[in-house]
């Protein structure tokens, strides 16, 4: 009886949550739906760089943690699309989005918006891909 | 037995009905049993009116939600604030710059919103110092000071910051009457040297930057309030003034002598194209201007040295007396702005006069003599009634656009509604207690929004929990939409609110700044990257450039600061997210803290007397681990062979 009821609620806990978190662990959740990529693109790069030092080398670096998870290798994990969504729009993301959810879990810092722009968020993500090593 | 149970019985009764009586006793009629519901704003939901309450002795602004009577904020003015650093920073000090030196607090009496045709067009609010004469501008999408202007020949800024139609100009009419120019004579010489100065201050249409149009140079009167003219009487603005006795001593008594004082109507529209014309006299004086820019985070005062002034002949045809009963205070003008509604403090009756007949009272030469050159019209010919048997005390008037006025009377502590036309008393509600100035949404205004009457209070009393022997000032709110008043609610003000001003949120709520870009961001000792952040010294100054962003301060280690340094902290706030500012104070800063803005920069001045390891730390909650974002900061003695450097996360 103990087994069933827990089977039960472990099935209702897990229906609920599916519930919640919505399909969206490829391109994450947000403004951007599709990205074309092309040949790295070394201006877009550059502006990409100034941006992310700007606005987000406080919490990032590429070799290893600091606030935020350290992002060398992350166009390989992630869609493009995933990671422009995170920094246009990390709040909901780490609440609806399982595996930026996870990473706040990890981190317990909620990732803030810094008023970056769409493009912005195109040229650091080109920057990325320059880090990676992508041509 | 049974005759003690019937005793009893009679007892219980007896108790039940006493306290059946105390209870409607203390109820009373004053508050109806849906109050509650008409003021109440449920969690999440706003209110529907900002109201911008001056702070009187604070020197401050504090603004409050409308019908809920929350406070939503408290802008720093004319007194340092050390809750977010205003007119302790670098940056902000300036602005509270005058001709007398720094002055740290001033007395904030009426505010004033800016005004297109006429209602409040939620751009600017206005406010008086009226102890060293200043008008400062605050921006509504920043609810920030952002301009101070001083006021030379005036003292007691009080008859301000009242404001034309189109913000065309705000005024400040002197309270004191002081030689022009300041000059060291005889307090005797009263009548010969004192002069009472109006000031017409300049607002530019776009920028509502301020400067000094023209001053009139009037006989030693003391300047109360007033009011612009609108509609009928655009064009015209109505200073009240008391002390036509001249007395310098003993005014509670001297200058409630005679049975009139005056209302000045002032043409200002003729004495603008006269001023064009080259009218008046430029004297030299010093007075600054201060203003706050917001691409620099920081403030600049100028000094100005030339006001044009005007003596009444130099403007002929512009100014007239109206004889006004009794000391007045509020000059009042109605919507439609045919009315000008005297308050006559020590006034048994509260006079109305009428334009149209102070228009024709003119052309027909209907005067009853002149002072120092300007004609003083017949009581009769410019009234258009009185109010009579209003109570005791009237002080100030506010209308509801619907025909009526409400007049507060201070010495009976009270509220009258009466007819504009008929001049008929047609409701009373008592005050708690001594009311002094009154407001409706857009009262002064072309179109008021006659739904809520807010009365501010001097006396306290019995009305809160007991604090000791000083308790704030009470507001009260009262529904004005039926016939008659009902009070809705009362709360706790913060200084001493004299004149406040309201207009709907939706003026205002959709323009608020969020964030400032930090791409825009012009301060000389800005940082745009954690990856600027250093130490440079120059000779015995020491600069620190900081970032702040959840939740660490980079650098968080410093050395080679010594004993005597003069140590500059230059916090910017990287954040670009909304209600997210970030705090600093470093152990025994003799300073007050620093509020840094998304996006802003602020600096901290600081001068070590002693060696030893200081803390420093972010003061205002920011994340999880705000209790984290904190770091060290070295002093070495004053001879000492450590040379800077610093470092975060090394």
């Amino acid at each position: 009886m103990k087994a069933l009821t827990s089977v039960v609620l472990t099935l209702v806990v897990l229906v609920l949550f599916s519930g919640c978190s919505k399909e969206s662990d490829d391109i994450g959740i947000g403004p951007i739906k599709k990205v074309e990529l092309g040949p790295l693109d070394k201006n877009l790069a550059q502006k990409g760089k100034e941006a992310f030092e700007m606005k987000c080398v406080s919490c990032h670096k590429f070799d290893s943690k600091l606030v935020g998870p350290p992002l060398q290798g992350v166009t390989q994990r992630r869609k493009p699309e995933w990671i422009m969504n995170m920094i246009l729009n990390p709040e909901q993301m780490t609440k609806e989005d399982k595996t930026a959810k996870q990473l706040f879990g990890q981190y317990l810092t909620q990732m803030t918006f810094q008023n970056v722009t769409q493009n912005e968020a195109r040229a650091i993500l080109e920057y990325f891909r320059e880090v990676d090593g992508q041509k | 037995m049974k005759a003690k149970y019937f005793l009893l019985g009679v007892v219980l009764l007896t108790l039940m009905l006493v306290l059946n009586s105390c209870g409607k006793k203390n109820k009373g009629p004053l508050v109806e049993s849906d109050a509650a519901n008409k003021v109440y704003v449920e969690p999440g939901k706003y209110d529907e009116f900002y109201a911008f309450v001056s702070g009187g002795f604070n020197g401050q602004l504090s603004i409050y939600g409308l019908p809920s009577g929350r406070l939503l904020k408290i802008v720093p003015v004319f007194s340092q604030n050390p809750e977010n650093g205003y007119g302790y920073t670098e940056e902000t000090k300036p602005m509270l710059q005058t001709s007398y030196g720094f002055v740290p607090w001033d007395d904030s009496h009426h505010s004033e919103l800016s005004m297109t045709d006429g209602v409040p067009d939620g751009r600017w609010i206005f406010i008086n110092g009226n102890n060293t004469p200043r008008i400062a501008r605050i921006d509504l999408s920043t609810f920030k000071t952002v301009e101070i202007i001083e006021i030379p020949n005036s003292a007691g800024n009080h008859s301000s910051p009242f404001i034309t139609p189109n913000s065309e100009y705000v005024v400040a009419g002197t309270r004191f009457s002081v030689p022009v120019d300041n000059k060291d004579v005889p307090i005797s010489s009263y009548k010969d040297n004192f002069k009472g100065a109006l000031s017409f201050i300049k607002i530019e249409p776009t920028s509502g930057e301020m400067s000094i149009g023209f001053q009139i140079i009037t006989p030693p009167f003391d300047y109360d309030l007033s009011h612009a003219g609108k509609g009928v009487s655009d064009g015209w603005f109505f200073f009240s003034c008391y002390n036509s006795e001249e007395a310098y001593s003993l005014l509670e008594v001297n200058a409630s002598q005679k049975d009139k004082d005056y209302i000045l109507a002032v043409n200002w529209k003729k004495i603008e194209e006269l001023v064009a014309k080259g009218a008046g006299t430029d004297k030299s004086v010093t007075y600054y201007k201060n203003k706050w820019n917001e691409k620099t985070h920081s403030a600049t005062s100028e000094v100005l040295k030339t006001v044009r002034t005007l003596k009444p002949e130099d403007i002929k045809g512009t100014l007239y007396y109206l004889p006004c009963p009794k000391s007045p205070h509020g000059a009042d003008v109605d919507p439609s702005g045919e009315y000008i509604v005297g308050g006559g403090k020590l006034a048994t009756v509260i006079p109305v006069f009428s334009f149209t007949k102070i228009k024709s009272a003119i052309e027909g030469n209907k005067f009853d003599g002149e002072i120092s050159g300007i004609p003083v019209l017949k009581y009769e010919e410019v009234l258009s009634g009185e109010v009579k048997e209003p109570g005791l005390g009237p002080l100030h008037t506010e209308f509801d656009g619907k025909g009526f006025a409400y007049t507060s009377m201070f010495v009976s502590s009270e509220i009258i509604k009466w007819k504009l036309d008929t001049k008929e008393v047609v409701d009373r509600m008592p005050a708690y207690y001594s009311v002094g100035h009154l407001m409706i949404p857009g009262g002064d205004s072309k179109k008021p929004y006659g739904k809520y009457l807010l009365i501010m209070n001097k006396i306290t009393k019995d009305i809160f929990l007991p604090t000791g022997p000083e308790l704030n000032q009470s507001a009260q709110l009262l529904d004005i939409t039926g016939d008659k008043m009902k009070m809705l609610l009362d709360f706790p003000t913060v200084g001493e609110p004299h004149y406040a001003q309201a207009c709907p949120a939706e003026l205002i709520k959709d323009k608020q700044v969020k964030i400032y870009k930090i791409e825009d961001n012009q301060h000389p000792f800005a940082i745009k990257s954690e990856k600027d952040a250093r130490v440079e010294r120059k000779g015995n100054e020491v600069h620190v450039y900081m970032s702040a962003i959840r939740s660490h301060l980079t650098p968080d280690n410093i050395e080679g600061i010594k004993v005597g340094d003069v140590v500059y902290f230059h916090l910017t706030n990287l954040e670009q997210d909304w209600d997210i500012p970030h705090g600093f104070t470093i152990l025994g800063s003799n300073n007050a803290e620093l509020l840094v803005m998304p996006g802003e920069t602020c600096t901290l001045k600081w001068i070590p007397t002693q060696i030893g390891i200081y803390p420093f730390y972010c003061t205002d909650f920011c994340s999880a681990l705000h209790q984290e974002m904190q770091g060290y900061l070295r002093v070495s003695p004053s001879n000492a062979n450590v040379s800077i450097s610093y470092n975060t996360n090394k």
